[in-house]
């Protein structure tokens, strides 16, 4: 029931209500009858048109129609009366559409009955009844349908109907739904290089001028900015996949303890696992030994695949992992080199179907150190402190951080990136005019031209002017939130990412936030602090692949997608944030050497919805189903149906330490059973001994 | 800040279902399978599905099962659709009957409706929708038997009705609206297949429905109606974009459209009620955490306690 006052009925209205009930109860009764029946004469129809005419909703009459008509025009052989049969449907979808124009079960009828194929098809009544819809609701969904339906059925070419996406433009720049139509043929007739749409470039350039008209003309509809949205994101992106990090990066060199693991034969087998992680610009597919070549004469297990980081089954990612099993009887330090190259590949490809044809080639030093005294079991005998200082030594005495991490891609610079900057300058030119109104679409606009823009200066001196960029897009979003405080948190999450992009992408205030982190028993680690930042996410993971302490404590983090690249991180504290589920921890189980970390001060438990439960893994979206550590649970008590999602997060991690208090879950009696039956390897809860 | 008045909702849902005979519940007649799953849901939200009996609930679903076609009419008397065929399952599911159904007929009779191209038809006339792909995932789902069709292939075909702005369409080329979004996003979640979305760009679109009135509309440049408070809000929370809207604001605006007096919700403050508008409210403040509302599964339109018994317990 839509758009009908609330109003309490009155004597008179009732008795004419009652008085109509009757007659549609007959009606019914007697149309299904007739149904059951296989009653097709020529009166028994016409009670089914009755009926649709006041309720073209019924969806059984028109059953019943399309039964009877298949019954009828069988038996006719003249075209004169199969067109007369024909015409009545038409004729009775026109009069239920009148009652009413969204009716599903009409406008299937319709095209049902075109489909069938039996008499040509007067195409001037079929636009003449669009148009007639079409102008009383230029947003009839159903309308737009059916005239996409009517076009491929009559074989319309995509030019003629871009054109009629102008006509309804220009007669009302708020008609999204012709917007939305214009990017349906407009991506057509590009991907067809249709006569006329062969440069990408030159249409994008004619639809940024035609919709800024549009913009300028009503600033506060959002139909022309949502197609703004579209032709920057078409403009700004690459047109093929390029890898732009890497763990080890070009160039470096480092040092790898290994660990006695077993004495065979009276000899000590002394092994070491070593990621390498490729970042990509894109989620890609087909990475694998025959796409990506190692060589090394370092001796390690051939048998190794790359693995997708992340946390879908789709087998794209921007995040790329193998992981060297090295083992080696010799104890002595020794020096490997590896070398990695990509060549171009047709194996490796984005979602949008592009291949890789940015050839790089890289390599690194590992110089292997066997330790006898640093085996894992003696490590973690006290637990980590988070806030001591003087644990911390600046970076600037050490290795430099590997930070212009691949050093490969400078001379590759596409063709039309070019056209894309200056694309995005001349529009960041026209809004920069503008955006002293208060307007949120233009500071929103500017703020994502902006960071398009930026996103083309990634090396060298051009640096500098990327960070000028994320100043002008940062000073935006707080511009913005006041202005529209509704979406609030959607303008602090963009912040964030802009923020991070800000701190990590030029060395010099990078170093402010690094320093290496002397732990007792450990080698010294590299250790990134973002705290206090107001941080909702986390951006730009390529740049923190090598980062082996992390602090994002004091935030507010609602996610830490991202993290899941992360595979030398050994040390996380993220207390003190947003995080709402084990769910959204997720990320964190990819870590394959994560032993310590900090959950406290988070909202793990306040909260009867989940907002990731279906982007992580579940059985809900049968990406796991029910496992055995759901077993193990039960037997010790657990209540699966309320830890599924601490169960699942617990399973996968190898911790020696973890912090939760502070959050209501770890209030629970449960949990601290839950963790010790399910991380046997754990040695401090809560700053307690376990074990 | 209004309240909700939970009993009189009560009350407004148990007396509508025996109003058979009004006009406006005539014209209803065909999807009175609909009603009752939208009823009793709200119902089990409010804590009161005892308020009904089962048993007798349970008989009525069952007299609308086709056994040849093994789908559910949307009452005595009509033809089966796959639209009526998950209410009647998710009803079921709500008071733990499934043991009344012939699951492999049902989901047979929702399978054999899928189309070469992974699409599914609504029934056997062939009309095609992706609500009738969310409603064969989500009923095959429920029954434990997503086995019995091409997943890959009705992936696919929703990942085809993909829009610019990150939203869905009924078909390829269909312009996107909250309540297909909503079908296709708890499509894919439900398959574990949210990759194929945009998170950012659907949730802004998603997060620019709420109107100045604090509601949500479907489409851009609409007016606010009370039932895109579980369209919107639910592909919000599944794509973990919701904290992008003022919750606050819509809370307001759902109790504003409450009739407090003789219960029930309507789409707008002071329009007349209904019982599908008092679900869509109720299941609104049930994903927003309001006190005393039982949560809700944001894909499977079912109370989380009854979803979790299905997928969880062996």
């Amino acid at each position: 029931m839509h758009g009908r006052p609330r109003r309490p009925a009155k004597p008179e209205d009732e008795e004419a209500s009652s008085a109509k009930a009757a007659k549609l109860r007959e009606l019914q009764a007697e149309v299904l009858r007739n149904h059951h029946a296989r009653t097709y004469t020529k009166e028994a129809i016409g009670l089914s048109f009755k009926l649709l005419e006041i309720n073209p909703e019924a969806y059984t009459a028109w059953n019943y129609r399309k039964l009877a008509f298949q019954h009828n025009v069988k038996e006719l052989s003249d075209p004169e009366a199969i067109k007369s049969t024909v015409d009545d449907e038409l004729r009775m979808v026109e009069v239920a559409l009148r009652q009413n124009p969204k009716s599903y079960g009409a406008w299937y009828h319709r095209k049902w009955l075109l489909n069938q194929k039996l008499t040509p098809v007067d195409f001037k009544r079929e636009l003449g009844l669009l148009d007639k819809l079409l102008k009383v609701d230029a947003r009839n969904f159903h309308g737009w349908n059916y005239r996409r339906f009517l076009a491929r059925f009559m074989g319309v070419p995509d030019e003629e109907e871009l054109k009629y996406t102008m006509d309804k433009i220009r007669d009302n720049f708020s008609n999204y739904s012709a917007w939305h139509n214009r990017s349906i043929l407009l991506s057509n007739l590009l991907i067809q290089q249709t006569k006329g749409f062969e440069s990408k470039q030159k249409i994008f350039s004619e639809e940024f001028d035609l919709v800024t008209q549009a913009l300028f003309t009503d600033p506060s509809d959002q139909s022309g900015w949502f197609y703004h949205l579209w032709l920057l994101a078409q403009t700004s992106t690459p047109d093929n996949p390029q890898l732009i990090a890497s763990w080890p990066c070009n160039g470096a060199k480092f040092s790898s303890s290994l660990v006695k693991e077993k004495v065979e034969r009276d000899k000590p087998i002394w092994s070491r696992t070593v990621p390498v992680v490729l970042y990509f610009n894109e989620p890609v597919k087909g990475v694998n030994q025959s796409s990506v070549n190692l060589k090394s004469d370092l001796e390690f297990d051939k048998d190794f695949n790359w693995r997708p980081l992340s946390m879908t089954n789709s087998g794209y990612s921007n995040c790329w992992a193998t992981y060297l099993q090295i083992a080696n009887e010799c104890s002595s330090s020794q020096q490997y080199s590896v070398e990695l190259s990509i060549p171009c590949s047709d194996d490796i490809v984005s979602r949008s179907g592009s291949n890789y044809n940015f050839p790089v080639l890289f390599t690194f030093t590992i110089e292997l150190i066997s330790n006898d005294t640093s085996q894992d079991t003696d490590l973690f005998d006290k637990p980590v402190a988070w806030d001591c200082s003087e644990s911390f030594q600046s970076h600037g005495n050490r290795d430099p951080i590997p930070f212009d991490l691949l050093n490969n891609t400078t001379a590759l610079v596409q063709e039309d990136t070019n056209w894309h900057f200056e694309k995005l300058s001349e529009e960041i030119d026209l809004f920069r005019e503008l955006s002293d109104d208060d307007s949120k679409f233009v500071k929103l606009t500017l703020a994502r031209l902006l960071l398009a823009c930026a996103a083309t200066k990634s090396r060298g001196r051009s640096l500098v002017e990327r960070k000028g960029y994320c100043e002008e897009a940062l000073r935006l979003f707080i511009d913005l939130i006041p202005l529209d405080p509704s979406h609030k948190q959607y303008y602090e999450d963009e912040r964030s990412i802009v923020l991070i992009d800000k701190l990590t992408c030029d060395m010099e205030t990078f170093m402010k936030h690094c320093s290496v982190q002397v732990q007792q028993n450990l080698a010294p680690l590299n250790h990134v602090k973002l705290c206090r930042l107001s941080l909702t996410r986390v951006g730009f993971a390529e740049r923190l692949l090598w980062v082996q302490v992390l602090d994002l404590s004091h935030n507010s983090l609602r996610s830490v997608e991202g993290l899941e690249a992360l595979q030398q991180l050994v040390l996380l504290n993220i207390s003190n944030n947003q995080i709402s589920s084990f769910t959204a921890l997720e990320p964190l189980t990819k870590l394959i050497s994560l032993k310590v970390l900090n959950l406290s001060f988070n909202k793990i438990g306040d909260h009867s919805i989940d907002k990731t439960r279906y982007i992580c893994s579940s059985p809900f979206s049968h990406k796991v189903e029910a496992c055995e550590a759901f077993e193990v649970c039960q037997k010790e008590n657990i209540n699966v149906e309320e830890y599924w999602d601490a169960i699942l997060f617990f399973k996968s991690l190898k911790l020696a330490q973890l912090d939760i208090k502070g959050n209501a879950v770890a209030s629970k009696e449960n949990l601290k059973t839950l963790v010790m039956t399910i991380i046997p390897c754990l040695k401090w809860f809560n700053g307690e001994r376990v074990n | 800040m209004a309240e909700l008045a939970a009993d009189q909702h009560v009350r407004y849902i148990v007396t509508v279902e025996k109003k058979k005979d009004s006009f406006e519940s005539l014209v209803m007649e065909h999807i009175r399978l609909n009603g009752a799953y939208w009823g009793l849901t709200t119902l089990d939200l409010l804590h009161k599905l005892h308020a009904v009996d089962a048993a007798e609930v349970v008989d009525w679903i069952m007299s609308c099962y086709h056994p040849e076609s093994g789908g559910f009419a949307g009452n005595v008397g009509h033809d089966p659709h796959v639209l009526y065929t998950l209410s009647a399952v998710q009803v079921l599911c709500l008071f733990d009957r499934l043991d009344v159904l012939d699951v492999d007929k049902v989901a047979g009779y929702v399978a054999g409706l899928q189309n070469e191209d992974g699409s599914f038809s609504g029934d056997i006339w062939g009309e095609v929708d992706t609500r009738f792909s969310y409603i064969a995932l989500c009923t095959l789902s429920l029954l434990h038997r997503l086995h019995k069709i091409d997943v890959r292939k009705a992936v696919d075909f929703v990942v085809s009705c993909k829009n610019m702005d990150g939203g869905f369409g009924a078909m390829p080329g269909g312009e996107s609206h909250a309540g297909q979004i909503f079908c296709c996003v708890g499509a894919l979640a439900i398959t574990g297949s949210l990759h194929h979305i945009d998170r950012d760009l659907l949730g802004w679109w998603l997060c620019e429905r709420q109107c100045k009135d604090g509601g949500l509309n479907g489409r851009p440049e609409k007016l606010a109606d009370v039932c895109y408070s579980w369209w919107v809000l639910s592909s919000l929370i599944m794509i973990d974009r919701v904290h992008w809207i003022d919750k606050e604001k819509l809370t307001k605006f759902i109790l504003n459209c409450q009739d407090k007096e003789n219960g029930g919700i309507s789409d707008r403050p002071d329009n007349a009620v209904d019982i599908y508008h008092t679900y869509f409210g109720v299941a609104g403040l049930s994903l927003m955490e309001y006190p005393g509302v039982k949560p809700m599964d944001p894909a499977y339109a079912l109370p989380l306690d009854v979803v979790n018994r299905i997928f969880l317990k062996n």
